[in-house]
């Protein structure tokens, strides 16, 4: 079970990594979030596995650890926030430029795109 | 008066003048003064104890655990230091209120002045290392604002930049001097430090210790090779010039090495370093002084010329040596601060303070003459005033140290410093107050008021004073001195006395006052043949260092990190990896101690499914609608997992938290280009890969061993689990940690979440409010359902609204002791309101919508926090949970805990936050085109049935 868990930890940081490194907005956002999966899943399995042990108080004699998991709940959530937020920005920077690319083009390639709305929207102001 | 008091006073006196700069400069003024006085006065109060050599102490532990405590403790070294700088910053704050025009700021001025000020009485009355580095570098700051008080002089503000990068470097390396002393002696309070003389230079850990709070004082006080800021320092108002660099500022390292003397003084490198240092800055300074001509700058090399003649008597390690450099900090404060101030009147009465400019002022400004004359007299060593007796003083130490074996080194180059000394004391005077008068001065000079003059006449009292009776400030040399020595040595059978008898000291003082005179005499070619050698100007180098750090710094940066976010992934991808490599494969990995979890069917499936998912996505990630529906897969699969492995909570949050997000993301690309266009090249993908294949190996390698073996150090968990119930009155252990154990951190995590949500609320505003609205409303339609609002999706959505709601209050209800609560409840609740914009619309669910949703994240935070807050008045911490068990007939028996009316603000936080950043993004996607129905569904037989029957009029509204 451990080698199945780290193997999916590892392809998950994988393709988090991978898509991070892309150029458009959209695919380093599915990044960051594959990225978010790997590290809450890995923050959970650092309480060690344990099957049909749920920390909830029965006549049960053994319990999974329930730190871990009460950290990674609400960093579920908060991951929820922070995709939101990035989404809005990506957002954002393509509205105002019409143009997707994570990083600034070297000078002069997107020139004559970037400069089209510009001037239609100083002639609109 | 309490130390602490003393202290603070002059910071909290900061916030007067700053305050009142309205009021008038005579009101900054006195209230500056004011503060000064009381602080000065408080500090009285403890001179009788301190003159009977007792050790008055004041003690608050701040941070412990760290050695971190707010210790002050006043002993004689300490008052004597805190008496100078509090004594002469009340003449300075006099003289400065008539220095200064209108047009200066005088609030702001006089607020760094006390900034400066309690930093420097914070540094002098420190009993804790760490507190004392922290007051170092606010007198590092606090000089910085000094010096660059006049921000339109450009030299102002290059002397104020120097100054800070000097001194600021030199508190850096002291940091970690005092670090390594504190460690060595196991405590950071400066009394336990001074006690260990014998466990400090035993350790082989001395010399670096050493060489770096010798940095940090050589710097602050301005010893060769650092001496070259303090020049540049004056271009400075003269009042901060006399009050930084006669009393305060550069006698700060004076006083540290005073100090420190017990424990670092003695040995060896400390004789070699600290007197080669003191003799080579005393020489070289007192040279370059005379011939300087502007007089601010002729001070500024007489202040590191005899400030190096201290250095060199606290490095010979002998208590005579100490005693004589107690006795010219005082001495030296005196005339140096007087004649700082006489060249401030010059250069405010003639405007100019070129000596080439000036001469011939005697008649003109016979105060001024007075007082600039009995200040150099005494600077240069005459009987009768006090600067000769330290310097006879010092001549004799000399003659018994011995540097490299030499013994006539040391007196030879000293009688030379002397020598230089005098001869520019008598040029200050000579050339600037004798001599003919002449008819070019850029002002008329004349004396200025009582209030300039008056300050530096009374510091001339006290040069005379001393000059002629210095058995009235013996007791107080001595006291300072027996402080100084500590238990490292014996106080010297000494007297202050002006006839010591014909002795060599005595012969080498008449060498080097008729040397100087000698010496004035043939100034003229002699300052000609300086000017054609050129002299090194060490600001030049300075620049120059400065330069190619800041060029190396910006290559670096630009390499590194050029703004390219691709860029720096890969590079902090490849570092932490890199490093992680390292430490795996140079360290000794825990043994693999647990036995596996054993493996059965379905988990393997499961795994297939996200690999497969995974992988795919990885492949076909370019159609950006495919890669969500994968990401949905991957999420699901988690959620499942999550499930399997005993976490029941955490797959109800992750397969909620999946459909908020699928809906975020499809409601983004709603805007975005629907395909991810292939730019990178091949060797750049293979690149990318590699780091991925790297990371990815890492982590799961991490992550395997980490399961495998033990926990290293007990875990908290036990803890939970046994005081779940009793302590938090609650069966799931998940939920009473993140409601009661851990309550802070969620009531932190909430608030972070609201603030996310309307951070995205901004967002959404700013590109509506921006040319972007006119664009997205005027957006081509592409293709379009048939049906936005399909009758069979509303109806269900309808129906199902009170059941989902049901299910949210019922997982809310039981999350105490099930799998459940307020984050849980808030996502299930959101997913229930959320389908209803997506089922009727836009308009529709917001017309029916009652609370704003900022109001009821606010609700949540507010609600959360009332729960914390009413604890306090139970006298519990806050948050702690309390819980009882009620029962209302005919209901059964139930449980209340306060913890629920947390969870209940949690609840409300995630429900408002979910809810707003959805309806943000939903609000971008309205059109000008769109037709804004108040009906939920755009086909509804009924209505039309209804408008035939009612005629026309309802027939028209409907379209």
């Amino acid at each position: 079970m451990e080698m199945l868990l780290a193997s999916a930890v590892g392809v998950l940081t994988a393709a988090g990594v991978y898509l991070v490194l892309r150029q458009r907005t959209f695919p380093v956002i599915v990044g960051t979030a594959f990225l978010s999966y790997a590290v809450n899943v890995f923050l959970f399995a650092s309480g060690r596995l344990a099957i049909n042990q749920p920390p909830v108080l029965s006549d049960a004699t053994a319990y999974t650890d329930p730190l871990p998991q009460a950290l990674v709940l609400t960093a579920i959530v908060i991951s929820f926030g922070m995709t939101a937020v990035v989404v809005m920005v990506a957002l954002g920077a393509y509205l105002s430029s019409q143009d997707d690319h994570i990083d600034d083009r070297p000078e002069g390639e997107d020139d004559a795109q970037a400069a089209a709305p510009a001037a239609a929207e100083e002639a609109r102001s | 008066m309490s130390l602490f008091l003393i202290v603070a006073l002059p910071f909290l006196g900061a916030l007067l003048p700053g305050l009142m700069y309205q009021a008038g400069r005579n009101a900054c003024a006195t209230a500056t003064f004011f503060v000064s006085l009381t602080a000065f006065l408080g500090l009285m109060t403890h001179m009788p104890a301190v003159m009977a050599g007792e050790v008055v102490t004041a003690r608050v532990e701040w941070l412990p655990a760290l050695g971190l405590n707010f210790n002050l403790f006043v002993d004689g070294l300490g008052f004597f230091f805190a008496a100078l700088i509090l004594g002469i910053g009340m003449l300075i704050i006099i003289y400065g209120r008539f220095y200064l025009s209108r047009k200066d700021n005088m609030g702001e001025f006089f607020t760094y002045l006390l900034l400066f000020q309690g930093a420097m009485v914070g540094i002098v009355l420190c009993d804790n290392i760490l507190m004392l580095l922290i007051f170092w570098e606010l007198t590092s700051l606090s000089s910085f604002l000094l010096i660059g008080y006049w921000k339109h002089l450009e030299e102002g503000r290059q002397g104020a930049r120097m100054a800070l990068t000097v001194t600021g470097m030199g508190g850096l390396a002291m940091i970690g001097g005092m670090l390594i002393l504190g460690n060595i002696v196991g405590s950071y309070d400066l009394t336990v430090i001074l006690e260990n003389r014998e466990a400090i230079q035993a350790s082989p850990y001395y010399i670096p210790a050493l060489l770096l709070i010798l940095l940090g004082c050589f710097t602050k006080s301005a010893q060769f090779p650092f001496h070259f800021w303090l020049p540049h320092a004056m271009a400075a108002p003269t009042p901060v010039s006399a009050y930084l660099h006669s009393a305060t500022m550069v006698k700060a390292g004076i006083f540290l090495m005073a100090r420190m003397w017990p424990v670092l003084s003695g040995t060896e490198a400390w004789f070699v370093i600290v007197t080669g240092a003191g003799l080579v800055t005393m020489v070289m300074a007192a040279v370059i002084a005379l011939f300087k001509n502007d007089l601010k700058a002729l001070l500024a090399f007489s202040t590191v010329s005899h400030l190096g003649l201290i250095t060199m008597l606290l490095g010979t390690g002998t208590p005579y040596g100490a005693l004589v450099a107690v006795f010219h900090i005082l001495n030296h404060a005196t005339f140096k601060a007087a004649l700082f101030m006489s060249a401030g009147i010059v250069d405010h009465e003639a405007g100019t303070r070129d000596i080439t400019r000036l001469g011939g002022l005697r008649k003109l400004m016979p105060v001024t003459f007075v007082i600039a004359t009995i200040a150099s007299l005494s600077m240069a060593g005459i009987p009768f005033f006090n600067g000769f007796l330290s310097k006879e003083m010092m001549l004799k130490e000399t003659t018994y140290t011995t540097l490299f074996g030499q013994p006539l080194l040391v007196p030879v180059l000293a009688t030379i410093g002397a020598l230089f000394s005098a001869a520019y004391s008598f040029r200050l005077v000579a050339h600037t107050f004798l001599g003919k008068e002449r008819d070019d001065y850029p002002h008329h000079p004349h004396d200025p008021g009582f209030g300039m003059w008056g300050p530096p006449a009374l510091l001339c009292v006290l040069v005379l004073g001393i000059g002629v009776a210095p058995f009235l400030v013996e007791p107080l040399v001595f006291t300072v001195t027996e402080a100084v020595l500590g238990s490292a040595a014996a106080l010297p059978d000494e007297h202050l006395k002006i006839w010591h008898g014909v002795n060599a000291a005595l012969w080498m003082s008449v060498v080097a006052v008729v040397g100087g005179v000698l010496l004035l005499a043939a100034f003229a070619p002699l300052a000609r043949g300086w000017a054609k050698a050129g002299p090194f100007a060490a600001k030049d180098a300075f620049d120059a260092v400065i330069a190619t750090i800041v060029a190396l710094a910006q290559g670096i940066t630009a390499r590194l990190h050029d703004g390219s976010l691709t860029r720096f992934a890969a590079i902090f991808t490849l570092t932490v990896v890199a490093v992680g490599a390292h430490a795996w494969f140079s360290g000794t990995p825990a043994p693999l101690t647990r036995d596996p979890v054993p493996l059965s069917g379905p988990e393997i499936a499961g795994w297939l499914l996200l690999v497969i998912a995974t992988v795919s996505l990885l492949k076909w990630h370019r159609d950006r609608f495919y890669a969500l529906v994968l990401m949905g897969v991957v999420g699901l699969v988690i959620a499942v997992g999550f499930a399997y492995l005993s976490a029941p909570d955490l797959a109800l949050t992750q397969l909620s938290v999946e459909v908020v997000t699928v809906i975020l993301l499809l409601l983004a690309l709603n805007f975005l280009p629907r395909e991810t266009p292939v730019e990178s090249s091949a060797g750049r993908r293979l690149r990318d890969g590699a780091l991925a294949i790297g990371a990815g190996l890492c982590t799961g390698g991490l992550i395997y061993t980490m399961m495998r073996g033990d926990f290293l150090a007990p875990s908290i968990s036990a803890y939970h689990l046994e005081n779940s119930y009793k302590g938090g009155g609650g069966t799931n252990v998940v939920n009473v940690i993140l409601v009661d154990f851990r309550g802070f951190d969620t009531f932190g995590e909430i608030i972070v979440l609201g603030i996310a949500a309307l951070v995205i609320y901004a967002i959404t505003e700013a590109l509506l409010s921006s040319p972007v609205r006119a664009r997205l409303l005027n957006r081509p339609v592409e293709d379009v359902a048939g049906d936005p609002h399909p009758l069979m999706m509303v109806v269900v959505t309808r129906v199902m609204m009170p059941i989902v709601l049901m299910v949210g209050i019922y997982i809310f209800l039981r999350g105490h002791n099930e799998p459940g609560g307020g984050f849980i409840a808030g996502l299930v609740v959101a997913i229930a309101v959320v389908m209803q914009y997506m089922a009727s619309g836009f308009a529709w669910a917001e017309a029916r919508q009652r609370y704003p949703y900022h109001t009821i994240i606010g609700a949540g935070v507010f609600v959360a926090g009332l729960t914390g807050i009413g604890a306090w008045f139970f006298g519990a911490q806050f948050l702690a949970s309390s819980f009882g068990y009620f029962r209302i007939p005919p209901f059964e028996e139930f449980e209340l805990a306060t913890a629920m009316g947390f969870d209940l603000g949690v609840f409300l936080c995630v429900v408002g936050a979910v809810m707003l950043s959805l309806e943000s993004f939903s609000r971008l996607a309205r059109r000008s085109d769109t037709e804004v129905s108040e009906y939920a569904m755009d086909i509804d037989p009924s209505r039309e049935e209804q408008a035939l029957e009612t005629g026309a009029q309802a027939a028209g509204k409907e379209t």
